[in-house]
């Protein structure tokens, strides 16, 4: 539906591919710079709680790019620029990339490994509990992200894909759960900008 | 009567402290003698005159000057780098992420200070932080700080013991708690300009354990002045306490009747109990405290990521000297 209504903006579209062209690459090399950033953070010993430092990058970049990724639709139609969606799959991927990093950095080096342990802090703490709904669901969407399950799936497949709304709440929730009273300003700019992204999505919803 | 004043002229703690000592941590009188800190005068000289001090920018981090006892019951563990201490601060009167205090210490300015001391005492007042630090030895004490985050350190302090300091107010018998208020200023603190905790900054101990013989003010730390992002010019360092209860910057000193109000036990009281003891048992409301990461000069690179987690002890290790004070205290309830 989406991209046939782009296309019939046949030259739009055409000058929207050719910059996407040379943008898939640049948006995937700076995508992985919060990656490399933390690794040369540790390296070089920057940071002076490295486990806790390198929880709260992935966690948030993981968040960052799932509002990201809910920002192409709108960008593609206020912009006009049906190309970007060409990068939807890449920043969608990005947000499970650093949503993986941020889970094995707290199973493998923050619960050392202990897996009773981890366990344990997954039933007692709901804020654990969210992180990990959210990563099962950001793990279904990576595995059915490839132009063979979209065939496959069908129909289906778009309803499966709404899922990244719900995500995208529960992570929303889970930053804001475990910060400190004193520390709301920034999970609130992503609340803001999640309501945004929503009620726009509403609006348009509404017009239709 | 206050139980807890019992606690002045008792010295059962240094036993329990001595049964702690390993014999290596014994040291032979000369070789004592010679690695008391005597650092050459290039600022506070603690005893000298006001009008002898540098100004206060010149000051920070300058070498202590005189004689600096070895605390004997001081623990030998791996110390955490003067660096890492001095620049992972939470000290959100200069802002709220680990890195900010030591970006905007400059803006706290800790020459001259005074300390207001009052309430259930007899000799309260205002008194110059020359007048507040003369009487008083420095020692040199390496103590464990368990910070409520589930991160620790092991610092090298430098200061007196609380009690010595309090005895000289005289407080009277209705003193059953002490509280202290750290200086108020949204210009040369600028986080106060944010209500991300009721200012200034107030915490308060049970009159016991700000009497307690591990109950430190501290003036330095690693053998020198405090830097502001420490808490300069005077703070607290309550060893057994999660971080949070070792106030910094202490302007006011109150002898009061009743159990005072504390600004993160008003933030989030589910959270931050008034006592706050460090206890693996109780769990924050959003982790566990049964094992801590301990941030020390050997975590580097990338081998600091896959150092083991340490068991948190409880009171922080400190129990054969505290315990005794929470003896009748659920401290399931009183977290």
């Amino acid at each position: 539906m989406l991209s046939q209504t782009v296309n019939k903006k046949g030259v739009v579209a055409k000058r929207g591919l050719s910059l996407t062209r040379l943008f898939k690459p640049l948006v995937f090399i700076v995508a992985l710079l919060p990656a490399v950033f933390a690794v040369y953070g540790v390296a070089s010993s920057q940071f002076v709680d490295p486990v806790e430092t390198l929880l709260k990058i992935t966690g948030e970049w993981g968040l960052r790019f799932l509002l990201i990724t809910l920002c192409v639709t709108p960008i593609q139609f206020i912009f006009k620029w049906g190309g970007v969606a060409k990068l939807r799959r890449m920043l969608g991927l990005f947000a499970f990339f650093y949503a993986t990093l941020h889970l094995a950095i707290w199973v493998v080096l923050d619960q050392g490994l202990d897996l009773q342990d981890a366990v344990n802090a997954i039933v007692e703490k709901k804020f654990i509990t969210f992180g990990i709904a959210v990563w099962l669901g950001l793990l279904v969407l990576a595995v059915t992200s490839n132009r063979w399950s979209v065939r496959k799936l069908g129909r289906k497949w778009k309803n499966l894909h709404s899922l990244v709304y719900v995500l995208t709440v529960l992570a929303v929730v889970h930053f804001v759960w475990q910060v400190k009273a004193s520390e709301l300003l920034e999970p609130s700019v992503y609340l803001g900008a999640l309501a945004v992204l929503l009620l726009w999505r509403f609006l348009r919803m509404v017009k239709r | 009567m206050i139980s807890g004043l019992d606690t002045l002229g008792n010295h059962n703690w240094t036993l329990a402290m001595a049964s702690k000592i390993r014999s290596s941590e014994i040291t032979p009188e000369s070789v004592f003698r010679e690695r008391r800190l005597i650092l050459q005068a290039a600022g506070l000289g603690l005893g000298a005159s006001a009008s002898t001090l540098l100004p206060f920018e010149a000051m920070a981090n300058a070498p202590l000057t005189g004689d600096i006892e070895k605390w004997p019951g001081s623990t030998d563990e791996m110390q955490t780098s003067f660096e890492q201490a001095t620049t992972y601060n939470n000290f959100y009167e200069l802002g709220t992420a680990k890195g900010d205090p030591v970006k905007n210490a400059d803006k706290l300015i800790t020459e001259p200070w005074t300390v207001e001391v009052g309430g259930q005492c007899e000799k309260g007042g205002k008194f110059a932080l020359e007048d507040i630090l003369k009487p008083h030895a420095l020692e040199e004490r390496v103590y464990r700080l368990r910070c409520v985050e589930a991160w620790s350190m092991v610092i090298p302090w430098v200061g007196f013991p609380l009690a010595d300091l309090l005895k000289r107010f005289e407080p009277n018998s209705r003193a059953k708690y002490v509280e202290f208020k750290t200086l108020y200023d949204p210009v040369q603190l600028p986080g106060q300009k944010y209500p991300v905790l009721e200012w200034p900054y107030a915490e308060g101990l049970r009159i016991d354990e700000a009497m307690h013989p591990l109950t430190l003010m501290a003036v330095g730390l690693y053998g020198k002045t405090l830097p502001n992002q420490s808490g300069a010019p005077l703070r607290l360092v309550v060893p057994w306490k999660y971080g949070f209860k070792s106030i910094k910057s202490i302007v006011s000193i109150n002898f009061v009747e009743e159990q005072p109000r504390t600004s993160w036990n008003i933030s989030a009281p589910r959270e931050y109990g008034f006592y706050s003891n460090v206890n693996p048992e109780v769990s924050h409301p959003r982790w566990s405290q049964a094992k801590e990461r301990r941030l020390d000069s050997e975590s580097k690179g990338f081998s600091a990521l896959f150092s083991d987690k340490r068991k948190t002890e409880m009171f922080n290790g400190y129990a054969d000297e505290v315990a005794s004070l929470y003896s009748d205290l659920d401290l399931k309830k009183n977290f």
